[in-house]
């Protein structure tokens, strides 16, 4: 038999429908290639066990004519959906223990339509980092390597788990999820294909919330068909979260018609940033030149507050996730570290489970939201939001989707932009202004840098209309037939 | 707008993180670097402009005031450090 780790997920499905192979040998072929690839530190938890339960299970329902449309996939979850019974950490040291006594909405989808979960992957600790280095569990690496050295490189983040699982072909498919590029970089930065959908599509009951007003959950798949099932798959409403869209699910996969003449592709002008790589212009141009060949319309539009996505974004989710993260005081769930008093259980609790990088945010989002300084930064950001809001508003009456680069390089190596946070935020340049917004987006993988790394094109669309980014990315994929593979040097 | 290492301890005691004394000044560093970068905000017209505070154009949905789910007293206490008879157990905080 071909290695069956190298299908897709469609091809899966197929196969499985028609009995090439089973379920079980799909997970077992999986779990191979998660054992020999141990070294890419891609998975906080395996939980092989219920792996091979889960596809025993869906063997019996292939059986029966029962078969979900996930059925019998073998996929990694991210390690910020809470999972019954399964130690859920956020790669946080302050969750330590914590395995939830409930299912998260997006995994409770995915298993009722038969998915299987391999383990819970690493991640940037609350998802709070573009690199994957800040998990208390230490860094995922990257399956890809340049061509003129060996040097480790980051994966990206924060799902940098789940983007690693999914090129180096451990996992189908695996969940991310997108605060403010966190799906979209780590894709561009691995050769696959990542997908936020609009904020609402998916619930976020059950997620560790990091900032709610921008937290989606999406899919990290290898093409776009897969991306496309993977969603319809995890999306749909829910009566548990509050900002969860009461809207029908479309079938994500008819969207693939291969057809785009006529669209209206928007290339906004101050995506071009001073001292742009050459290589990422050049891409950015090819994207264009293939979408033009399908018969899109490009259109020069503008967004003029890009410039001030990031800061915003750096005010908002600080705030968002100070609030949030007060909840972790060694009361309810995970470490203790007991004190003099309860102030100072709490205070050591914190200081200890939490990294640099969560505490430097919950510390900007504290003095955010203190007296006296809240309509300085949370007001105007929130101000600021609405502008960039508005930019958008104005573009999607002029086009039908927009095409930049998904982040400003290639993958980098470990510890190289790790002195100066600033440099590190500047990662999700791209990918923040829509997260602002509440867009739709996917990254897909487009071509290769002079030294051998995978490069990412994004494609953002209008609210609730995942499906022209869909179909655009489909033709997208196809032009740029993006073939390439990491050499599989992690296997031992 | 400029963090001093006493604003930076007034900070972390809010946001209850212990902090050692010798590294309040290079957080403060930190932080006055992420702040100094923020300011730039200050140049968008954001006269009349009302704050984003609701992402998808939407109304927010009522339910009738039921209880509908619960009884899980030994579930919600599953994973707590401590606990005694069914409680959340924390330090004594009344002398």
């Amino acid at each position: 038999m071909s290695d069956l780790t190298k299908l897709t997920i469609a091809e899966a499905r197929d196969g499985l429908k028609a009995s090439k192979f089973s379920a079980r040998e799909l997970t077992a072929a999986h779990i191979t290639a998660m054992e020999s690839a141990k070294g890419l530190n891609a998975f906080i938890t395996e939980t092989l066990e219920k792996a091979v339960e889960g596809a025993t299970r869906s063997d019996d329902r292939l059986a029966k004519g029962e078969a979900g449309n996930m059925e019998g996939i073998p996929i990694a979850v991210k390690d910020l959906f809470c999972t019954k019974g399964t130690l859920t950490t956020a790669a946080s040291h302050i969750l330590d223990g914590f395995t939830p006594e409930y299912e998260s909405t997006v995994t409770a989808n995915l298993w009722a339509e038969g998915a299987v979960m391999l383990g819970k992957a690493n991640l940037d600790e609350f998802a709070m980092g573009s690199s994957n280095e800040t998990s208390y569990y230490g860094n995922v690496v990257n399956p890809w390597r340049r061509t003129t050295d060996d040097q480790p490189l980051v994966p990206g983040g924060s799902s940098g788990g789940s983007a690693t699982s999914v090129a180096a072909n451990i996992a189908m498919g695996a969940t991310g999820t997108d605060t403010g590029g966190s799906i979209r970089q780590p894709a561009a930065f691995t050769g696959i294909v990542g997908m936020k959908p609009t904020y609402g599509r998916c619930s976020r009951w059950g997620t560790v919330a990091f900032a709610s007003s921008l937290d989606q959950a999406g899919t990290m798949t290898r093409t776009v068909r897969d991306t496309a099932i993977m969603l319809e798959a995890m999306a749909g409403f829910d009566p548990k979260d509050g900002t969860s869209v009461d809207m029908e699910v479309p079938n994500f996969e008819a969207a693939l018609t291969g057809d785009i003449r006529g669209l209206k592709v928007g290339i906004p002008k101050e995506y071009r940033l001073d001292g742009m790589s050459e290589e990422i212009a050049t891409l950015w141009e090819q994207g264009v030149d293939w979408l033009k060949s399908a018969g899109a319309e490009i259109v020069e539009i503008s967004l003029p507050h890009t410039k001030y996505a990031l800061p915003a974004y750096y005010i908002i989710a600080p705030a968002e996730a100070s609030s949030n993260l007060a909840r972790y005081d060694g009361v309810r769930y995970g470490l203790r570290v007991e004190g003099e008093n309860l102030d100072d259980m709490y205070s050591r609790t914190r200081g200890e489970g939490f990294g640099e990088e969560v505490q430097r945010r919950i510390m900007i989002g504290t003095y955010a939201l203190s007296a006296g300084y809240y309509d300085a930064y949370y007001l105007k950001a929130q101000k600021v939001r609405a502008r960039i809001a508005e930019d958008f508003k104005e573009a999607y009456k002029l086009v039908d989707t927009i095409l930049t680069p998904t982040a400003p390089s290639a993958a980098f190596a470990f510890g190289e932009k790790g002195d100066d946070p600033l440099e590190m935020y500047l990662n999700d340049v791209f990918t923040v202004p829509a997260s602002l917004a509440g867009l739709p987006g996917i990254s897909i993988p487009a071509g290769l840098s002079s030294d051998g790394l995978p490069l990412g094109l994004q494609l953002l669309g209008r609210p609730f209309d995942e499906e022209t980014v869909i179909r655009t990315a489909g033709v997208l994929e196809e032009a740029a037939n993006f073939t390439a593979k990491p050499t599989t040097w992690w296997r031992a | 707008m400029s963090l001093d290492k006493a604003t930076v301890a007034k900070v972390a005691n809010l946001a209850r993180i212990r902090v050692e004394e010798k590294d309040l000044d290079s957080l403060a560093n930190e932080l006055n670097a992420i702040l100094g970068w923020v300011e730039q905000l200050g140049e968008v017209d954001t006269e009349n402009v009302a704050p984003m505070t609701s992402v998808a154009d939407m109304q927010h949905r009522w339910r009738a005031d039921e209880i509908t789910d619960g009884g899980y007293q030994q579930d919600v206490i599953a994973n707590a450090p401590s606990d005694e008879e069914g409680f959340f157990a924390v330090p004594k905080v009344i002398e």
